[in-house]
């Protein structure tokens, strides 16, 4: 696929649209990168609003707040809100705005689709928002929706639930082909595959892994939309059906749905490490294969999300020596980081305090993963805030910080101006103590016995659970320094250079700061 | 010494140590070893799996806190060069392999352990409902209703927490130490899942499925645990409590619970009167009504209509006795004649025929269940 044309002067008379029009139709990947993020946070302040009642109302024993039957949407939207439209579209938007300058491609291999990709999610989430305002408010019974609670036990709401997760089914599998049509077929002449920046393997593994199991999981909520509405019986025993399979289905999307969530993050600190180490990544081919076996293993392991639903022996059996087997490419790659770091010449700038936090925390988050592990100590783990504690600390410290990480190392190219590092580092402060505040203890309660989706608990939860309240409010008070600094930098900032960092390499630092419009329209020579 | 200042800070304090709440609450940290021998299995392989991850993570965060405050560029660090070391490679990837190895070897011989159910000396079976537990006792022929016992004033903050507030309920599963237990489990409506974690067990209970587990008590006391899957509104007001007892006191349990399962089926046939029918069927409905339909009779529409007012419990009696007895498929009313017995139905369909002013002054007799049933 050769047929560069080289347009560039015809492109420097013209800039963007104007107007609204320029953010409809737009076919440009920093706009559409750019819109992707501002639509995640949005998302991400508003799934933490709903953290914040959840935290308001566990404050203390007893229910002062909120009913049992609302503080239910708000665990399901939540989770919904902070998985769907904050992580992953943080993620694609990433991807948008770097991979075709990092492999010195013009854009994304499909452009208009990447427009269209977008724009189904405000839809999507205004359908899922306005089911709060439906009779019988909105779903209820967790972002997993086992069936029958989703199915016979349901609010009415459920079916407009199941058609918003389909658009953004297919939101994510439309930018999946994208990527992996841009990363295949446009990168620049030299850059062989083990030659691509890291966050562009990541991204390449994540979009398979994207395309192989959304469609899964629109298998899964079409079979529960047929038995709310069109009489079948796939989880209902009295018809000859069995609620555990809906569990086998959405959990075979569900485990590769985590790695997914978390592969991208690994490409990003693999790019800031290096950066502010000022050495290059340890292991690259090592790196490489261990997001390729991540990915492989993360098909085999769904079962470790139903230790407790009644499986064989043999299943099970089967279930933990593979979710163990998990640890070893992940502790690769984190052995990795550290020796990157190790003999380098470090500063610590906020994008490199978050990859730091990142590594430290993430890996709290893989212990407390390989504890879950271990089939019969899950029996005492499951559907406790053990669980609530492991994958916070796997996506909060772990996938949120690597798009912070992201967000305040490319600033500087998107932008042109730096942000304001007291702020930054204010941020980082605030947030690390404000995340560890609130999800470790955690780790305590459900060791010591308390379930989750409760809205009380036992008097011996309480004072922890105080704690955990007191330090969502921190972090989620701090991500409005967050809101300041990203709009401040936006309109002004001490003027970025096009390298911004002294250690980074990469072909998006050969461009100016801020990027211009369209670049690499003609591709660069890679040596 | 008691200086004025330190009087002005420490009386508040010690105020504050004193309340009910701050005394009995507790700052635990672990999973507790619990009284069983698979739950104590599961504590050490819990506390291994935990040094192995913290001996790992010392070693890593060590070398990362080593380049932290070394290596920095602010002190003249210069980077060095390397970017592969293959052995090295190899060994980390060995090690950690041969360390998941060793613990999965415990780990299968504890579930094996785990799986088998065989040469049970007692059979319970234990099944889910919205929101409360019923225990079967299968070679004795009784069964009960396990129903939270904390009040809403409690729990909405208008009257004091009790030490086992959310853990206490009316009739616990009694049971006899040191005897095989073999539990039955499975749910009438959604799934629920029961956990003991003084006992280490867990397991889903599944409508329409019987999943099997068991334990093996080896000291007396009473055990609490909760619902622990997401199973609607009152999810986390379904405790579980078994209460553990010697040998000789539960064979009299047993005998205890056989007479009155006996008496019980001898007052059906009594002659009830429609006052001593409201009283008993007040208790049922707060027990089993009363979640969704609300203790006022208003409900909560549209999931759960009223009833106070209603057509249901005002209108045709025949329709009010099928809605009770067999639920409405296809939404949470639940089919309540194999959970309530006929003295119970009757009781609580004349109480609400009669509650909350819809004073039909009908009443329904448990003889007359019997026969609706029996068609």
């Amino acid at each position: 696929m050769s047929a560069v044309v080289d347009d560039s002067h015809i492109h420097e008379h013209h800039g963007p649209a104007k107007g609204l029009g320029r953010w409809l139709f737009t076919t440009n990947h920093k706009d559409i990168g750019s819109m992707y993020l501002w639509f995640s946070f949005s998302m991400f302040l508003l799934g933490g609003t709903m953290a914040m009642v959840i935290r308001a109302e566990l404050f203390q024993p007893g229910l002062q707040l909120v009913d049992p039957n609302f503080f239910n949407q708000m665990t399901t939207m939540h989770g919904l809100i902070m998985i769907f439209g904050a992580v992953m579209p943080a993620f694609v938007g990433l991807a948008n705005w770097m991979l075709p300058m990092m492999i010195g491609a013009p854009d994304m291999a499909l452009p208009r689709m990447n427009n269209w990709s977008f724009w189904i999610l405000p839809f999507a989430f205004m359908l899922l928002l306005s089911t709060l305002f439906m009779e019988g408010g909105a779903p209820n019974f967790g972002w997993t929706s086992y069936a029958p609670l989703s199915t016979t036990y349901g609010p009415p709401s459920t079916i407009f639930f199941i058609l918003s997760v389909h658009m953004m089914g297919v939101s994510s599998i439309m930018g999946a082909i994208n990527v992996i049509a841009t990363v295949l077929n446009m990168r620049a002449p030299g850059m062989t595959l083990m030659k691509m920046p890291m966050f562009a393997w990541a991204w390449l593994i994540t979009a398979f892994l994207l395309i192989a199991v959304m469609p899964v999981l629109a298998g899964a909520i079409t079979m529960l939309l047929m038995d709310i509405r069109f009489g079948t019986s796939f989880f209902n025993a009295a018809g000859g059906g069995d609620p555990v399979m809906y569990q086998h289905i959405f959990w075979f999307f569900g485990h590769p749905e985590v790695y997914i969530m978390i592969l991208p993050a690994f490409g990003i600190v693999s790019h800031v490490i290096p950066t502010f180490a000022r050495k290059k990544l340890f292991g690259y081919t090592s790196m490489v294969y261990a997001i390729g076996s991540i990915a492989f293993l993360s098909f085999l392991v769904w079962a470790h999300h139903m230790f407790t639903v009644g499986m064989p022996l043999a299943g099970e059996l089967f279930f933990m020596y593979a979710t163990m087997l998990i640890a070893v490419p992940t502790g690769v790659k984190v052995f990795n980081w550290i020796t990157t770091m190790f003999r380098g010449a470090l500063t610590f700038e906020t994008p490199m305090l978050f990859a730091c936090a990142f590594v430290i925390l993430f890996s709290i988050g893989g212990f407390s993963g390989l504890m879950l592990a271990i089939a019969p100590a899950d029996f005492q783990y499951h559907d406790s805030y053990f669980v609530v504690a492991h994958f916070h600390y796997v996506l909060v410290p772990g996938a949120v910080f690597s798009i912070f990480a992201a967000v305040y190392y490319w600033l500087p190219k998107w932008t042109g101006h730096m942000y304001d590092e007291a702020l930054g580092k204010t941020h980082f402060w605030l947030s690390f103590i404000g995340v560890n505040l609130t999800f470790f203890p955690m780790h305590f309660v459900g060791l010591a016995g308390m379930p989750r989706r409760i809205p009380d608990y036992a008097l011996q939860f309480a004072d922890f659970n105080q704690v955990a309240s007191i330090g969502a409010f921190l972090f989620g008070a701090s991500q409005f320094l967050f809101l300041i600094l990203l709009i401040k930098c936006v309109r002004a900032g001490r003027r970025a250079s096009a390298q911004v960092w002294e250690g980074a390499e990469g072909l998006e630092w050969t461009v100016p700061s801020p990027a211009p419009y369209h670049t690499f329209t003609t591709p660069p020579k890679v040596v | 010494m008691l200086s004025r200042r330190r009087l002005g800070t420490s009386v508040p304090l010690l105020c504050l140590l004193l309340h009910p709440t701050t005394v009995l609450a507790a700052w635990e940290v672990n999973m507790p070893r619990g009284v069983t021998d698979i739950s104590q299995n599961i504590y050490s392989l819990h506390m291994t799996i935990f040094w192995i991850c913290v001996v790992i993570a010392v070693i890593v965060f060590g070398v990362m806190l080593w380049s932290i405050l070394f290596h920095r560029k602010s002190q003249g660090a210069k980077p060095a060069n390397f970017h592969e070391h293959t052995t090295i490679e190899i060994i980390w990837t060995l090690i950690p392999f041969a360390i998941l190895i060793a613990m999965a070897i415990p780990a299968t011989a504890t579930l094996v352990d785990m799986y088998d159910t065989s040469d049970s000396e007692v059979d319970i079976k234990i099944t889910g409902y919205q929101w409360k537990w019923r225990y079967d006792y299968l070679n004795e022929e009784f069964g009960f209703l396990s129903n939270l016992t904390t009040s809403q004033d409690a729990i909405y903050n208008r009257l004091e927490k009790s030490p086992e507030y959310l853990l206490e309920v009316d009739e616990p599963m009694v049971v006899p130490i040191n005897k095989k237990i073999r539990f039955l489990i499975t749910a009438n409506d959604v799934i629920h899942s029961w956990w003991v974690p003084e006992l280490a067990v867990k397991k889903d209970a599944i409508p329409g499925f019987i999943n099997e587990a068991w334990t093996r008590i080896n000291e007396p006391g009473i055990y609490r645990g909760q619902c622990a899957e997401l199973c609607g509104k009152d999810h986390a007001f379904m405790p579980v409590v078994v209460k553990a007892v010697t040998e000789e006191e539960y064979e009299i349990w047993v005998a205890e619970r056989q007479q009155k399962a006996r008496e019980e089926y001898e007052l059906r046939s009594k002659e009830w009167t429609l006052e001593e029918l409201m009283a008993r069927g007040e208790q049922v409905y707060s027990a089993s009504c009363a979640s969704c339909h609300m203790p006022d009779g208003n409900g909560l529409p549209p999931a759960f209509p009223a009833l106070r007012g209603s057509a249901i419990a005002t209108g045709d009696m025949a329709k009010h006795i099928d809605v009770v007895l067999n639920g409405v498929p296809g939404t949470a009313m639940q089919a309540f004649r194999d959970q309530l017995g006929e003295i119970d139905l009757a009781a609580v369909i004349t109480y609400e025929r009669n509650a909350w002013g819809n004073e039909t002054g009908e009443m329904v007799t448990p003889l007359q269940i019997m026969e609706t049933t029996e068609q």
